[in-house]
C-alpha cells in the first residue's frame, strides 16, 4: 500500500507551494460537475412535478364537468 | 445482426433500461472518482520536475480524454439519428452535449491552472489549446442549434449535422501535439507504447479516467431519461408513469 506522501495536513494543503493551483483545479472541476449533475436532476424532477400538477388539474376539470352535467 | 438492439430504441423500454444503468453507474462513478482523486492527491510521490503541481493531471487528462470521447459518442448518436431516423438517438445528442461541454470546460480550466505555474501563462494560442477551445464551441453550437429553429425537427437535424461534421476536429486535437510545434506536451499514455509514467503514478490516473467515463455514462442515463419524458409526455405510458410518481409522493 502506498504511503501518505505528506508529513502533515498543512503540508497536504500547501501542495509544495502549488496549493492554490491544485485546489483551484480540483475545486473548480468538482463545482462544475456538481452543477451539471444537480441541474440535470432538478430538470427531471421539475418536469415530473409539472406533469403531476397538470394531471391533477385535468382530473379536477373532468370532475367539475361531470358534476355540471348531472 | 443488430436485431437484438431494436427493442432498446423504443422509448418506453429504453427509459426503464436507463434507470437500471443509472442506479448502478452513479454510485460506482462517485466511488471510483473518490478513490482516484484521494490516491492521486495524497498517496503518490511528487513529480521530480513539477513537484506537487502535477497532481492536476488527475482531473485534466481524464476530462480532456472524455471531452473527445463524449463528442465521439454524440457524433455516433447523430449519425444514427440522421441515417436511420432513430428518435431516441436524436434525443441522446441533446442529453450528451452539455456533459461534453462541461468536460471540455474542466479540461481548459485545469489546463490553465496547470499552465500558470509550469509555463508561466494561463493561456497560449497553441494548436492543442485552440483546437480544444473549438471543441467547446462545437458542443455549445450543437446545444444552441437544437433550439434555434421554430420547427423543432429542423433544429434537431441541423444539430445532428453539425455534430457529425465536427468530428474532423477530433483528429486535429489528438495529433495537434505532433503536427505542430506546441507548448503542450505530447501524449503520456498511448495504446502502442509503454507509458512514460511510473506505475505508482499511472494507476490513480487510470482510475480517474475510468471514473470520468462512468460519470459520463450515469449522467447520460439521467439526462436521456428526462428527454424521453419530455418528448413522450402525451403517451399513455408516460401518463401512467406520472400517475405512479404522483401516488408515490402523496
Amino acid at each position: 500500500m502506498a504511503q501518505f506522501n505528506f508529513a502533515s495536513f498543512s503540508d497536504f494543503i500547501a501542495m509544495g507551494g502549488y496549493g492554490f493551483f491544485v485546489w483551484l483545479s480540483f475545486g473548480g472541476s468538482l463545482l462544475a460537475l456538481l452543477v451539471l449533475a444537480i441541474y440535470s436532476k432538478r430538470q427531471q424532477q421539475n418536469f415530473i412535478a409539472e406533469q403531476v400538477n397538470r394531471a391533477a388539474r385535468e382530473q379536477r376539470v373532468r370532475q367539475q364537468q361531470s358534476r355540471e352535467q348531472v | 445482426m443488430f436485431k437484438w438492439l431494436d427493442p432498446y430504441a423504443k422509448p418506453q423500454v429504453l427509459f426503464a433500461t436507463l434507470l437500471w444503468w443509472q442506479r448502478g453507474l452513479m454510485p460506482l462513478a462517485i466511488l471510483v472518482l473518490l478513490i482516484g482523486t484521494v490516491w492521486g492527491l495524497g498517496f503518490t510521490p511528487a513529480d521530480y520536475q513539477q513537484g506537487d503541481s502535477y497532481r492536476i493531471i488527475h482531473v485534466h487528462v481524464p476530462s480532456a480524454i472524455w471531452s473527445m470521447g463524449v463528442y465521439a459518442w454524440m457524433a455516433i448518436a447523430a449519425f444514427i439519428a440522421l441515417v436511420w431516423q432513430v428518435k431516441t438517438a436524436q434525443w441522446a445528442i441533446g442529453a450528451m452535449a452539455p456533459i461534453g461541454a462541461v468536460y471540455t470546460l474542466i479540461a481548459l480550466f485545469t489546463g490553465a491552472a496547470w499552465g500558470k505555474p509550469m509555463w508561466g501563462t494561463w493561456w497560449v494560442w497553441d494548436a492543442r489549446l485552440t483546437s480544444e477551445l473549438i471543441l467547446l464551441f462545437l458542443f455549445l453550437g450543437v446545444m444552441a442549434l437544437q433550439n434555434a429553429f421554430a420547427d423543432r425537427q429542423t433544429g434537431d437535424k441541423a444539430s445532428a449535422v453539425l455534430a457529425v461534421v465536427g468530428v474532423v476536429n477530433l483528429p486535429i486535437i489528438h495529433f495537434s501535439v505532433e503536427w505542430w510545434n506546441t507548448l503542450h506536451q505530447g501524449a503520456t499514455i498511448t495504446k502502442f507504447a509503454k507509458p512514460s509514467m511510473d506505475p505508482s503514478m499511472l494507476w490513480p490516473l487510470l482510475i480517474c479516467i475510468v471514473g470520468f467515463a462512468l460519470l459520463f455514462g450515469a449522467l447520460t442515463c439521467l439526462r436521456l431519461r428526462t428527454a424521453i419524458l419530455q418528448h413522450e409526455a402525451h403517451r399513455p405510458w408516460v401518463r401512467q408513469y406520472i400517475q405512479e410518481q404522483r401516488d408515490g409522493t402523496v
